[in-house]
């Protein structure tokens, strides 16, 4: 479970002076639901996640991840948390086998548990010979692939996902929408930021639209569409960023 | 802090940095082979040029021109038995010649050098004229002009005795006593150790101190900086390891590449040293060449144990720096201008006559290079190797703080 309330982020830049990137934010995403973070570049979808995820601390609000309050329990937050971005990269002069090994040590996973829990991911993601190849000789296909075992490596109950796909040819982003849906299968909480309206109507359960780092609408997919009386989810995306602009 | 965190994260740095060509490069290969290297590689090199021009001087000759030969022909008549230098006729563009390298050098004979001496004989100058000076001119720093100013020098002052003995001998004197009258000998009374200390005392902790600081940069780069630019240290902070165990795991894999840099380099200075006079004394009879560079390995231990604390200092402080840094590039930038600090603060200990006093104890790095100084010539003053050590501690222990601040800001984690 994620509970967002009130969020906000503001950060001291010397050139722009105050920037409010995310302004009182507030949602709940459910277990074994997928909400989805929908806005234009900027909007505060990475910093939202970001806090969510405690990379960031929110300048005010607060946020429970999984029952933890990510300012004061940061440490039990991303032991429960799996979180994937663009940005999020590999260690390019370690194999994958020893990457997902890595984060699984760092969750405090046991020797023995641990090699079970990466056989048994490298076997579901397919991954095969690639296991013991540097992360720097992988397709872009094969590392995204380790990037998901490293995000599941400790089992986590919540998933973040901030724009997965972004940079991805067809069928590796369809490995990951395959991935999400996947894991809200499993019954996990999982997050998903994007801005791209296909991805977000097949995936999301709940979409919350946000706008110069406002929430500006929630709803399902078809909520959204009959209160904003739009045929699509991008007509109504604009229509609710042109009325709160 | 969580120890076993902070162990898993040095443990997979550390495997990193040993698959990193970069770090190989400056942290292990570059201490081991660059002091042989320069003992060995530039002395014989040196040693090989010199002899090649001294061999191709004899073959073609150095040409000398001579300004006012007319003047003293006795004079040019010596000079042109010198088998190295070849005298020319004087020309007036002589000082362009000179600087283009045509001509190696100029002897300028003043009027009244021979003054009546027309059978070869010598008379006295004029008194009231004063000395005549006889001047060289040279393009300084040019290594085949300054050989024929050292020939024209060692010919002119054995023609200056020649002329002495004469004048001497025209008033019934022997110049034997009146020129020599006792004989100088030099002997050295100082231990071996003594001696090589002041002669190697002041480059080893030099050279120990630069290999440390360049051993630390590229892991302390690499782990901050080269994470961030490629997208690995946001990954590595959604994982439950605290910020503390993060750094101290960072901090002891740059610092065990700082350790081993200096580690190496003391080896391989210890080693060439120990080679090196052996391979003098086998090719030339002199022994005592060996005993200058005998270098104890207890003062090495010694210069190692007090490098320690720096070691400590430069990872944390380049650790620290590096993470402003939003690339790997950006870092480098902010490397260089500390690498010449370091190398400032060294080159101290490096100047003729310093010594460690009270105001260059609380110096960082100077103090190092100047108490290893002492160490290496065989003395431990132990009250300022405790001060110098305390101080060294307490840098580094502001720097590791400095450090780990650092890893605290989000506007430095994410520039």
């Amino acid at each position: 479970m994620i509970e967002a309330s009130g969020l906000s982020k503001v950060f001291r830049d010397r050139r722009r002076g105050r920037v409010q990137a995310v302004e009182a934010v507030s949602f709940t995403c459910r277990p074994g639901e997928v909400y989805g973070l929908l806005g234009a570049n900027g909007a505060g979808k990475t910093t939202t996640l970001r806090m969510l995820a405690t990379l960031l601390r929110p300048s005010a609000g607060t946020a429970r991840v999984a029952g933890h309050d990510v300012q004061s329990e940061a440490g039990a937050v991303r032991a429960r948390i799996g979180f994937l971005s663009a940005a999020t990269a590999l260690y390019g002069r370690l194999t994958a086998r020893e990457q997902v090994a890595y984060f699984g040590r760092l969750h405090g996973m046991q020797d023995a548990r641990l090699r079970d829990r990466v056989n048994e991911l490298f076997a579901w993601l397919e991954l095969g010979p690639e296991a013991e190849a540097r992360c720097d000789q992988l397709s872009t296909g094969q590392r995204q692939k380790v990037s998901l075992a490293r995000t599941l490596v400790h089992d986590p109950p919540v998933m973040i996902f901030d724009e997965p796909t972004m940079g991805l040819d067809v069928l590796a982003a369809r490995a990951i929408m395959r991935f999400i849906q996947n894991c809200r299968a499993r019954g996990k909480t999982v997050l998903f930021s994007s801005h791209v309206m296909s991805e977000v109507e097949r995936l999301c359960d709940r979409v919350g639209i946000i706008h110069r780092g406002r929430l500006l609408a929630e709803g399902t997919v078809g909520g959204l569409q009959s209160a904003y009386r739009e045929a699509s989810l991008e007509d109504a995306f604009v229509r609710v960023v042109e009325a709160g602009a | 802090m969580n120890a076993r965190q902070a162990r898993i994260v040095w443990g997979k740095e550390v495997r990193e940095l040993m698959r990193d060509r970069r770090t190989l490069i400056s942290t292990l290969v570059l201490p081991v082979l660059l002091i042989p290297l320069l003992a060995v590689g530039f002395g014989f090199l040196t040693a090989r040029q010199a002899g090649k021009v001294r061999q191709e001087a004899q073959q073609t000759g150095l040409k000398v021109m001579v300004l006012g030969a007319e003047r003293a022909p006795g004079l040019v008549a010596f000079l042109a038995q010198s088998p190295v230098l070849r005298l020319a006729p004087a020309t007036p563009d002589y000082a362009a010649r000179i600087a283009s390298k045509e001509v190696r050098a100029a002897i300028d004979i003043p009027a009244g050098l021979e003054a009546g001496d027309a059978g070869g004989g010598l008379a006295l100058p004029p008194e009231a004229a004063g000395l005549p000076v006889v001047r060289i001119l040279h393009y300084m720093g040019e290594f085949r002009s300054q050989m024929a100013v050292r020939e024209l020098q060692r010919l002119l002052r054995e023609y200056r005795d020649r002329v002495v003995t004469a004048r001497l001998a025209g008033m019934g004197l022997t110049s034997r006593d009146l020129l020599a009258p006792f004989a100088v000998a030099e002997e050295n009374v100082a231990a071996s150790r003594k001696v090589s200390g002041n002669l190697l005392g002041g480059i080893i902790p030099y050279m120990i101190v630069i290999l440390c600081f360049v051993g630390a940069m590229n892991p302390a780069m690499d782990l901050t900086a080269g994470e961030k630019e490629r997208g690995t240290l946001e990954t590595l902070l959604t994982s439950p390891v605290d910020r503390s165990s993060l750094v101290v795991g960072k901090f002891l894999a740059t610092l065990a590449a700082a350790l081993a840099s200096a580690t190496l380099s003391l080896a391989s200075f210890g080693a060439t040293f120990s080679i090196l006079p052996l391979a003098l004394s086998a090719s030339g009879p002199d022994a005592r060449a060996s005993l200058l560079f005998s270098i104890s390995p207890g003062g090495l231990l010694a210069v190692l144990a007090m490098m320690g604390p720096l070691a400590v200092m430069f990872s944390a402080v380049l650790l620290a720096v590096s993470l402003l840094a939003r690339s790997y590039k950006e870092a480098q930038s902010y490397g260089g201008p500390m690498m010449f600090l370091v190398i400032g603060l060294a080159l101290v200990g490096m100047l003729p006559g310093m010594e460690l006093t009270w105001r260059y104890v609380f110096v960082p790095v100077t103090n190092v290079s100047l108490i290893s100084k002492e160490i290496l010539t065989g003395r431990f003053p132990w009250g300022a190797i405790a001060v110098v050590f305390g101080s060294s501690c307490l840098y580094a222990g502001a720097a590791l703080a400095a450090a780990a601040a650092a890893f605290r800001r989000e506007s430095v984690l994410f520039r």
